[in-house]
């Protein structure tokens, strides 16, 4: 597999379980050996510990010393990283994550939430260029899921590039500029989202349908028709003008139009619908052979 | 480079030690420590008062004490070891378990330097106790019978080095198999030595070579049991073995010989080869 992410990006992966999503994120940083391929980071192998300089982590599984404080816990990935941040603005990376008022509480004692919450300001305490989070929500209630969306999208206004692995496909959708899609360990689909979601639909009521207009629907898209309804495919290229272009042009032809719905497919149909014909094996769209990314 | 190295090896150690005074190790070892020293300083003034340590000769009254101090010396090495084993194990194997060691090993950091500051952070924790609690016992003694080990200096040294290469073995066994387990096996190998030196010294007193030669093997495989008989034998009255003729060999608490350059060499290369090994399989370790 192949893939990047550039700077002020977030690029989201999505996927079945064990379809390479963490694997992908933990070759990427040195704590799984890939079997081949080659990595870069921020310009420099991965397999380099000074590669990870400029990166933050928020692991799927989160957990950190439970006898330090969490600030205690900053400050070492603070001297760890070897980067100079000044403690206050260690406490503003605890307050941005909602925890300034547990500072100076141990770890041990917070629930996942707040752990989850910890390791989201440990991912950001270092001023990194490249923030990888694995699944950074899925301990979170629904507040804390919002302010893990702002954050992200701070990140971005600021330049830094966001990889994001979530199952949560309404998570990515907000969010993502691009996605990847992964099924046992290839990409099985990647683009923006406008690229992944183009495919509109259009759905006409329609009656008195000539020939002539039967010929101009396909030539905008793909149709379908069962009774009165036609369903049409619009292409992803469409520059809001193909609607009511061809309305009209159909009116003209004498067609009578009751109803014209536009429909968007959701992240999650067009998801499962690349899961399923890959299931069946069909076209597995991008998938390459070596691979490796980077910001 | 090795300026970052420097700073991740003693950050490491330090949060090491860190760790050990917080999960109350050192709280423990110093409760069960103090209990022991009580306990013997009680024995020795019972001893002295008692057993008519004054109508012993002064050379008896020395073997009598010298064996004693050991027995003691050898419950303090005893807990040293446990201590270090239980903490090496955990804090390398239980923090890959618990996802810990993800997000500190992502920062840019070599893993050998922190396998190196865990190792930094426990042989200081763990020579620490051994050498304040060895001393402490060695002033009881003083002060309950008069009596003063020859070299003390050349035997809490011995002892540190024992609980080095028990500490070490114990990180080895860390990266390989579950905490809990690294832990009893250590200290099961380090009991299973300590045996096979008591085995060999019965041989060597009953003049049998094949016997003996089972405590020399064992000394060389870990040498924690060799380095104690080095220390027992700083500690002991030079005079009490003379005194006691070749059946001394047998007394588990008793030691012949002093250790030979060679073999310290050699323990010293066994730590160094156990630390490599552990550094190959640390960083081959998907976590």
């Amino acid at each position: 597999m192949s893939l990047e992410v550039g700077r002020a990006e977030v690029v989201g992966l999505l996927g079945p379980n064990g379809a390479g999503k963490t694997s992908v994120i933990k070759m990427l940083l040195g704590l799984v050996r890939p079997d081949a391929g080659e990595a870069m980071l921020l310009g420099r192998p991965a397999a380099e510990p000074a590669a990870r300089s400029r990166i933050g982590y928020l692991p799927e599984l989160f957990r950190y010393q439970p006898w330090l404080s969490a600030a205690e816990v900053l400050a070492l990935h603070v001297r760890l990283a070897g980067v100079g941040v000044a403690a206050p603005a260690q406490r503003d990376c605890l307050s941005l994550v909602g925890l300034a008022e547990r500072a100076g509480d141990r770890v041990g004692g917070f629930s996942k939430g707040m752990q989850q919450r910890l390791g989201l300001a440990v991912a950001l305490v270092a001023g990194p260029e490249l923030v990888i989070l694995d699944e950074p929500t899925s301990a979170l209630d629904p507040l804390g899921r919002a302010d893990v969306r702002d954050i992200v999208l701070s990140l971005k206004a600021r330049g830094v590039a966001v990889l994001l692995n979530s199952h949560l496909i309404g998570e990515v959708e907000r969010v993502c500029d691009r996605v990847f899609i992964l099924d046992g360990g290839r990409v099985a689909a990647s683009g923006t989202l406008a690229e992944l979601l183009g495919q509109r639909v259009l759905r006409l009521q329609l009656a008195d349908v000539s020939p002539a207009s039967q010929d101009r629907l396909a030539a905008t898209g793909e149709v379908e028709h069962a009774g009165e309804w036609f369903t049409l495919t619009l292409p992803a290229d469409d520059d809001a003008t193909a609607v009511p272009d061809l309305v009209r042009d159909l009116v003209a032809l004498g067609v009578r139009v009751h109803a014209v719905e536009p429909a968007r497919i959701s992240l999650e149909e067009r998801l499962l619908g690349i899961l399923r014909d890959g299931n069946e094996g069909g076209a597995g769209g991008a998938g390459g052979a070596a691979g490796g990314g980077g910001a | 480079m090795t300026m970052t190295t420097a700073r991740t090896v003693v950050t490491i150690a330090a949060l090491t030690l860190r760790e050990a005074s917080r999960r109350r190790v050192l709280w423990a070892l110093a409760g069960l420590t103090v209990v022991l020293l009580g306990l013997s300083g009680w024995g020795f003034s019972r001893l002295a008062a008692e057993s008519g340590f004054g109508t012993l000769t002064s050379g008896q009254a020395r073997l009598v004490a010298s064996q004693l101090l050991n027995l003691v010396m050898f419950g303090l090495s005893l807990i040293a070891a446990l201590g270090t084993a239980f903490l090496a194990g955990p804090t390398l194997s239980g923090e890959t378990e618990s996802g810990v060691a993800q997000a500190m090993l992502a920062r840019p950091i070599r893993r050998s330097a922190v396998l190196l500051g865990k190792w930094l952070g426990l042989v200081v924790f763990g020579s620490g106790f051994v050498v304040l609690a060895g001393l402490a016992q060695c002033l009881v003694v003083w002060g309950t019978v008069g009596y003063w080990p020859p070299q003390p200096a050349t035997a809490l040294a011995l002892l540190a080095a024992q609980t080095m290469a028990l500490l070490t073995l114990g990180l080895l066994l860390s990266t390989v198999i579950s905490p809990m387990a690294s832990g009893v096996v250590a200290v099961g190998l380090f009991g299973a030595t300590w045996i096979a030196g008591v085995v060999g010294g019965v041989g060597d007193a009953l003049g049998n070579d094949g016997v003996a030669r089972v405590g020399a093997i064992s000394r060389m495989l870990l040498p924690t049991d060799g380095l104690w008989r080095g220390a027992m034998h700083a500690f002991q009255d030079p005079s009490a073995f003379i005194s006691l003729g070749p059946e001394a060999a047998a007394f588990p608490f008793l030691s012949e010989a002093s250790l030979t350059p060679a073999y310290l060499a050699w323990a010293a290369v066994w730590v160094a080869m156990i630390w490599g090994l552990a550094a190959a399989s640390f960083a081959r370790k998907d976590l």
